[in-house]
């Protein structure tokens, strides 16, 4: 759900903000002999679930769960969505406020077009109805990070409805079995977003800062959970999860907590809940002020907001002044679904390849840089790209863009594997060399360390003629009808070779001497 | 400038005032006392060198300096200060621009037409550098870093700021009288005209405890544009706050189309009613100055983007073509007989000139009151939020929790009437009241407006009615009654025209027998500002209404300014 609204996410300060329904039921709990459901849960984010259901009691009936988001993804734009102040990320606190941030009485909000823009386009690529007319609306609570004491939102008629995504997640324990899911996408609405608090508890002071800018992404989660065909279950907020893997810790445990609570007699209350990340868990947050009631009311200083297309636009119309919807669908991306299915069907990669590729931002640009450079397979290349490189930037938590290996220093490193210059495991040397990043290219690694393949047919008979010799029993046993004794004597040749031999090449050759 | 029908009125013996500004400023003051006899004395034509074009000439052909002018208006504001029209006086600020508007002039360029001509504020525009208090304690001492629009653009036209005016507390109210620094003083109650009426009809009342209040909510700017301390005031209307207290000082009052004048830096009452106001002594003025400020403003997205042509009036010598409307529902059993006698002598008045004047119909009328109610009290609610005393303004010593401090803040910061506004805001903006209140409320709010559409489109081209019940009335009787009473009864003909986005103006027509002035107003259609301004010209032609006479106050009050002065530095 939250990888296309990643898609916009920089450092900003506006929000675009998608509520998003569940689509399907997550069905949680052991399947029981009566019941022909026997999937275990998923999630209705595309993630793994962390903690695994209980064992199966007997006699006991499945759980369904209802899970919706409420995803908060700043907007990529220079300025925010109600005034001229300009959005850095980790700038000075409050260094950029303009008087409307800070809300000044007297001052008013004037609409980003920039943020209209992105969010049509994100309605657009949710596959939402657009509203020709949308408006905003004051959402009122006292907090000290807070300063008019109401947030413009669009609560009543918000930019795009009724939209739907469509992904894949792999189900069972072969990644390879993939399904298509869909969720609905209730409403995506621009939101002003909030100051930020800082807490310090020693002095018991708080610090506010009114620059906004508190992190690209932030989901609060809704979760209930019922027995199917009875009604939905009193519902909990699980609010400001920060990470797509936070976000599923925190709904498989929140559900998991929640069908324990009510097997032991217990009951749900309609209450907002954190996230413990360190332990795991979602905890009562303090609520300062009981049940809020937000006391909506239309924002009375923003004109309805209307946009056009290209059959409506008003004749003579100041481009500056208006937004057509048909010529920001022009503009659109290519989407993610788009794209992975063109993977598969260009280089013939498997679904779960297409997915991975695109789940890591600039891991598709990396990719086809590669294969724009080199000759080896597509299949080589994913390969590569999809283990050992992702590995290594997982191993050490760095993005694609901070990558010491750059695609032209792989695609070189791929070639020289292609035509047999080195072997495959002297290729994942040359890998981790290039990872450390000493400025030397494929080829220079190679020749320095002397990883090449031994091209010195000659020398290959040499050094197989004097394995053989060495070890007269591992030759009897092969002569004696046990087929696997010829890979140890390779193990041998390749080794004596310091792994730059060919294992084919040394088969061949070993099996000419034995049969002569 | 000196008009021939004055020119041999000797001036009286000079005394402060009569050389307070040019040889011709006397000379009204010198007819008055002469001619100026009757309960509705002819106006002289001298009087419109009181206006903001003639003293453009003066300025531009050199007969007086900008700081002339200056010095004497803050000289003047020295001598009403008992008006308490002024919250700040901002007189270092007046004479630098007054100095810088002299080398303007002295080289020849000026800027504009209001160029060294002295100007005032009223204190819920936000001016840099200058408090802005908007008479709450919430907000004393608060010094906005930016200018409004509105002052900007009279401040890019050279104007010089006098000062800011006195208020109700965020503009709450009908009489300025709600306000932390205490009610403003009708300058008429001092007039020489009241002051006569009075000794016929009454002898032992002590005259200065009963003075008159000025109306609301921009009452400091009426009695400053009254009481000569300046040529134009910035006022502003939200259910007729500009035009009651005009009609209760005897000055033009305009209201113009909501969405001509930017709102950026007013302080808000309710954002979709409110407007900047303008108070003149004429309409021209009154024009003029709207001429200045009407256009689109990038930081106010409810302000029109066609471009506005500068506001000239024509003279307009023939009404035969125009259709005056009468709303019989403004016909109410409140209105005093003589505010409805006058209503009717202006309407003969059109009829003789060869206007068609028809009776029309504006049937929700009688909701307007409570509709406006449930949607002013909302806004309130939500516009007062920001008060809470961490970013600027008013915060308490409770250090308890923030919770308690907003509690504290607020409970110190706001007067009951603002509370009691916010209170019932709130009310009506929770979850299980909004659709019976507020969201009923807008429905009223539209029936409201097309009320209006319905009759300008049957082809009336202005409506004509009364602006208040009555003349101003004094002090002890007005505060007999609450601020909420106050303003349900005094907004009645004025706010029916803030919920439809309406231009509409108060012309002084007459004294009333007590001496008092009387207004009425007009009413336009959405954006033809202009066509209502011309009609309010032709009929402040023909009434010629009486200027203020206030020599014996100016008098009486610069011995009580000298003492008082005296007794302070004593005091040292």
């Amino acid at each position: 759900m939250a990888a296309p609204m990643l898609r916009w996410c920089c450092p900003g300060r506006r929000f675009a903000f998608a509520r998003v329904g569940c689509g399907s039921c997550h069905r949680r709990g052991p399947p029981t002999g009566s019941t022909s459901n026997g999937k275990r849960g998923q999630s209705t984010v595309a993630q793994q679930p962390h903690i695994t259901a209980q064992k199966p009691r007997k006699g006991e009936r499945e759980w369904a769960a209802v899970v919706g988001l409420e995803i908060h993804a700043q907007i990529a734009s220079n300025s925010k969505l109600f005034s001229g102040s300009q959005v850095h990320f980790a700038a000075p606190p409050n260094s950029l406020v303009s008087f409307f941030d800070a809300s000044l009485p007297g001052t008013l909000p004037v609409l980003n077009r920039r943020c209209v823009e992105a969010a049509v386009m994100t309605g657009l690529a949710l596959d939402c109805h657009i509203n020709r007319k949308s408006l905003f609306d004051r959402k009122h609570y006292f907090y000290a990070d807070l300063p008019a004491g109401y947030q413009i939102t669009q609560q009543r008629l918000p930019i795009a409805v009724n939209g739907s995504l469509a992904y894949s997640v792999s189900v069972g324990r072969k990644p390879s079995q993939m399904v298509t899911r869909t969720v609905r996408v209730k409403q995506i609405q621009l939101e002003q977003d909030s100051g930020k608090s800082l807490h310090d508890d020693l002095r018991s002071q708080t610090l506010i800062d009114l620059n906004r800018a508190e992190g690209q992404l932030r989901v609060d989660a809704n979760i209930s959970v019922h027995r199917p065909g009875e009604p939905l279950g009193v519902r909990t907020e699980v609010k400001n999860l920060n990470s797509a893997r936070f976000l599923a810790r925190a709904i498989d445990y929140e559900i998991q907590r929640q069908i324990n609570e009510l097997e032991n007699g217990g009951e749900i209350l309609n209450e907002t809940r954190s996230f413990d990340y360190k332990l795991g868990c979602t905890v009562p947050m303090r609520d300062k002020e009981g049940k809020q009631d937000y006391r909506f009311m239309p924002e009375p200083n923003l004109p309805p907001l209307l946009l056009y297309d290209s059959g409506s636009l008003p004749p003579g119309a100041d481009p500056q002044q208006v937004i057509d919807i048909d010529r920001l669908r022009e503009r659109l991306p290519e989407l993610p679904r788009v794209t992975r299915e063109r993977l598969v069907r260009q280089y013939g990669m498997l679904p779960e390849h297409s997915c991975a590729l695109l789940n890591e931002v600039g891991l598709l640009e990396f990719f086809q840089s590669v294969i724009k450079e080199t000759r080896a397979e597509p299949k080589k290349v994913t390969s590569w790209v999809l283990n050992t490189f992702l590995g290594f930037l997982k191993q050490q938590n760095l993005a694609v863009s901070e990558s010491p290996v750059t695609p032209s220093a792989l695609a070189e490193l791929l070639d020289l594997l292609d035509r047999k210059a080195i072997s495959s495991s002297a290729a994942k040397q040359v890998f981790e060399e290039l990872w450390r990043n000493e400025g030397k290219t494929p080829a220079q690694i190679v020749a320095e360390k002397k990883l090449e393949l031994l091209q010195d047919l000659e020398a290959l008979e040499q050094l197989c003629r004097s394995t053989l010799e060495a070890h007269p029993h591992v030759v009897m046993d092969l002569k004696r009808g046990n087929p696997r004794a010829i890979n140890k004597l390779i193990g041998l040749v390749r080794k004596a070779t310091l792994g730059r031999a060919d294992p084919t090449a040394i088969k061949e050759v070993l099996e000419r001497q034995l049969s002569s | 400038m000196v008009k021939d029908g004055c020119a041999h009125v000797k001036p009286a013996a000079a005394t402060d005032l009569s050389v307070f500004l040019l040889v011709t400023w006397s000379l009204w003051w010198q007819t008055g006392h002469e001619d100026h006899v009757g309960p509705d004395p002819p106006r002289s034509e001298s009087n419109c060198l009181l206006r903001v074009q003639e003293v453009s000439v003066a300025l531009k052909q050199g007969q007086v300096t900008p700081t002339e002018l200056c010095q004497r208006c803050l000289s003047l504001i020295k001598k009403t200060k008992f008006l308490n029209a002024y919250i700040t006086v901002s007189e270092e600020v007046a004479l630098k621009q007054a100095e810088e508007a002299e080398k303007r002039y002295k080289k020849g360029h000026s800027l504009g037409d209001l160029d060294g001509i002295p100007i005032a504020v009223k204190d819920n525009f936000s001016t840099s550098g200058i408090e802005t208090t908007c008479a709450s304690n919430m907000l004393k001492g608060y010094v906005p870093p930016y200018n409004a629009t509105v002052v900007q653009k009279l401040l890019d036209q050279g104007a010089l700021l006098m000062g800011k005016t006195n208020l109700d507390e965020f503009a709450m109210g009908s009489g300025s009288t709600d306000g932390i620094f205490g009610p403003v003083k009708n300058p008429w109650s001092y007039s020489k005209q009241y002051r006569e009426k009075r000794k016929q009809n009454s002898h032992s009342e002590n005259e200065d405890s009963n003075w008159l209040i000025t109306g609301g909510s921009s009452g400091g700017s009426a009695a400053a544009v009254s009481a000569f301390t300046c040529f134009a005031a910035l006022g502003s209307d939200t259910g007729g706050s500009t035009r009651n207290p005009a009609a209760h000082c005897g000055v033009v009052g305009l209201k113009p189309s909501y969405g001509l004048v930017s709102r950026h830096g007013l302080i808000p009452l309710v954002n979709s009613m409110d407007v900047p106001g303008i108070l003149t002594r004429c309409v021209d003025d009154a024009a003029t100055v709207l001429g200045i400020l009407a256009g689109h403003d990038p930081k106010d997205s409810t302000t029109i983007q066609d471009p506005v042509k500068p506001f000239t009036l024509p003279s307009l010598t023939d009404v035969s073509k125009l259709c005056i409307g009468i709303p019989k529902e403004y016909l109410t059993p409140e209105l005093s007989s003589e505010v409805h006698s006058l209503w009717s002598k202006a309407a003969n008045l059109f009829e003789s000139e060869g206007a068609k004047v028809i009776e029309v119909s504006l049937p929700h009328t009688s909701y307007s009151i409570v509709c406006y109610h449930v949607l002013c009290t909302s806004e309130v609610a939500s516009n007062m939020a920001r008060f809470d005393g961490l970013e600027y303004g008013h915060r308490c010593d409770s250090s308890v929790s923030t919770e308690a401090m907003y509690a504290a803040t607020r409970r110190e910061g706001f007067n009951d009437v603002v509370r009691g506004r916010i209170l019932s805001g709130n009310f009506f903006l929770l979850k299980e009241n909004y659709e019976n209140y507020f969201v009923k409320a807008q429905k009223v709010r539209r029936l409201i407006a097309n009320d209006f559409v319905n009759v300008f489109n049957s082809g009336v081209d202005v409506l004509l009615t009364p602006t208040t019940l009555s003349e101003a009335v004094p002090y002890t009787e007005f505060i007999k009654e609450d601020n909420r009473t106050r303003s349900a009864q005094d907004d009645i003909f004025t706010q029916a025209v803030n919920m439809a986005g309406l231009p509409a103006v108060s012309v002084p027509m007459a004294l009333s027998t007590q001496g008092l002035p009387i207004g009425l107003q007009f009413i336009g259609r959405a954006f033809c500002d202009q066509q209502l301004l011309t009609v309010a010209k032709w009929f402040e032609k023909q009434v010629q209404f009486p200027v203020i006479q206030l020599q014996e106050l100016m008098d009486d009050c610069s011995s009580v300014f000298e003492n008082e002065k005296l007794a302070s530095v004593s005091l040292k």
